[in-house]
């Protein structure tokens, strides 16, 4: 795959930049261009809105049968999160044993290395979650 | 609309069959269809094919003018669509050829499903069903197809505190349906510490929660049903058909433990028929994976929302209950080679429906229900059958 299709999500994926719908005001991750809820009111209207990067574990799974590019990383953690904005995201968690995540769990974004092509090819960061210690 | 009727059926077995290509498959499933029909192949209208990604796993597009070209039809010229919905791709094919024959566009069509998913090695298999889900904002960030739905599994187990053992359940009763179906990939009966003891592919789901790699093909005959009784003695009617979509992204839905697109193609299709879920006496319902099965029975509205897991232990859901669940063997122990399987459901029911069905034949078949989804559940389509006669 060519940089350029990587290259132009890294807003999303190194920020949490998403959007916000200029009429109703709910926040979605990813950006859309348009929200489902106001459709046509909101053209135009979605403007970019950064995650606090808080939330906590909806639902998670360990994944044992990984894909090539995952291989030395498992197990690891998926979970989708549930940000304190309301939406939710499909993430690894690390620096977490998998014994000790639970639905509720605290988490917060950090930035990692999520993949790479090969030994020569493009590296990928992005976010991944990390549980809050009190 | 005109009423449609299904006159011709066919279908290869199911497996890692290393003899036979993407269009062998397909050649095979559609000249059985045709056969059965009685058809002489000039009566064809057009085709439709359900595929999920050939160019994935063998390299090759254009799937419709291959299948039609190697069928015979190419000096028949006939339209031939392939028709793509991930997992799905079989029952939106089969629903497509419906409706071209109820809308009076053509008369008889013939409606295939294949996948050759065995060329690829196993872990190369898995990611190309993954694509099914949202490649960029799920699978990039190592969600595989198992962990998705493991993750329903485990927010249905909090939710409505069904048990592992009930899920697992699931794998037992269709290992045992496939064991009396020659056509299954899998003809084993399973104990429940098979699967719970098996390898972990994403906890809580291990391996016998997942539907095999598979190669296969299915084909049906649909025709308008005043020119039925032409060609058989048994049309099966096509009652209804009902479609969904929903988000692409599992995360993005309030409730993961509900298709929605299931429950509101169901009641669509419902609506048609004029039937409720008790009128159903057989279905073949998508179980890519053990907790699908038991989401399948609630959303189609046999069972109340988390009650899938009780019902499916009590046996609710057995060949001899009240309701036969996935008499096939399902995907699970039938198999599930992506675009057939849509295709192979309508097969088994209409198998059913004319009493065919052997050992596994459900007393009395009269309607049965076919549910086929695409992805985590953004594509649901469901189909009504009914024996006429």
């Amino acid at each position: 795959m060519t940089v350029a299709r990587f290259w132009r999500e890294n807003s999303s994926r190194y920020n949490l930049v998403g959007v916000k719908c200029g009429n109703c005001g709910k926040v979605f991750f990813p950006p859309r261009t348009i929200c489902p809820e106001c459709r046509r009111l909101s053209i135009g209207k979605m403007e970019p809105y950064k995650l606090r990067g808080e939330g906590e574990v909806f639902t998670f799974s360990i994944v044992h049968d990984a894909p090539s590019q995952l291989e030395l990383q498992k197990p690891y953690i998926m979970a989708i999160i549930e940000m304190t904005e309301g939406v939710r995201i499909t993430a690894q968690i690390i620096d977490c044993d998998p014994a000790e995540v639970h639905i509720g769990m605290k988490v917060r974004a950090t930035m990692r290395k999520i993949r790479e092509e090969g030994a020569s090819g493009i590296i990928h960061y992005g976010y991944k979650f990390i549980p809050v210690t009190k | 609309m005109r009423d449609v009727a299904i006159i011709g059926i066919g279908d290869t077995k199911f497996g890692e069959l290393w003899g036979m290509s993407l269009r062998d498959l397909g050649i095979t499933a559609g000249l059985a269809a045709i056969n059965d029909a009685n058809l002489s192949g000039d009566e064809i209208d057009a085709l439709y094919v359900g595929n999920m990604s050939a160019g994935k796993y063998v390299d090759q597009e254009h799937i419709g003018a291959l299948i039609a070209d190697y069928s015979g039809m190419s000096k028949n010229y006939i339209p031939a669509t392939r028709i793509e919905a991930a997992g799905a791709s079989g029952g939106l094919a089969f629903r497509q050829g419906y409706m071209s024959v109820a809308s009076g566009a053509t008369d008889i069509v013939v409606v295939g499903g294949a996948e050759k998913m065995t060329d690829v090695g196993d872990v190369i298999s898995t990611e190309i069903q993954a694509m099914a889900a949202d490649q960029q904002w799920e699978t990039f960030f190592g969600a595989t197809f198992p962990a998705l739905h493991a993750m329903i599994a485990r927010r249905h187990m909090h939710d409505y505190n069904t048990t592992r053992d009930q899920i697992a359940q699931v794998a037992v009763k269709n290992h045992k349906h496939g064991s009396l179906n020659p056509k299954a990939q899998f003809q084993k009966e399973i104990k429940l510490e098979t699967v719970l003891k098996a390898a972990p592919v994403a906890d809580p789901l291990k391996m016998f929660d997942c539907a095999p790699v598979s190669d296969g093909a299915a084909a049906v005959v649909l025709c308008d049903m005043d020119k039925a009784k032409k060609y058989t003695d048994t049309p099966i009617k096509v009652l209804a058909s009902g479609q969904a979509s929903d988000t692409l992204a599992l995360a993005h839905r309030k409730n993961i433990c509900e298709f929605k697109a299931t429950s509101v193609a169901a009641c669509r299709a419902f609506k048609q028929a004029k039937l409720t879920p008790n009128d159903i006496q057989l279905a073949e319902v998508h179980d890519n994976f053990t907790i699908s099965e038991i989401l399948a029975i609630e959303d189609l509205g046999f069972f109340p929302k988390g009650e899938g897991g009780k019902a499916t232990e009590n046996g609710e859901t057995e060949l001899g209950s009240k309701l036969a669940i996935n008499t096939s063997g399902g995907l699970k122990a039938r198999g599930d080679p992506m675009g057939a399987t849509g295709i192979a459901q309508i097969v088994e029911l209409v198998t059913q429906l004319r009493g065919e069905a052997g050992k596994r034949q459900v007393t009395n078949a009269k309607v049965g229900l076919a549910q086929n989804v695409g992805g985590t559940g953004a594509t649901s389509v469901v189909h009504i059958l009914e024996r006429v006669n």
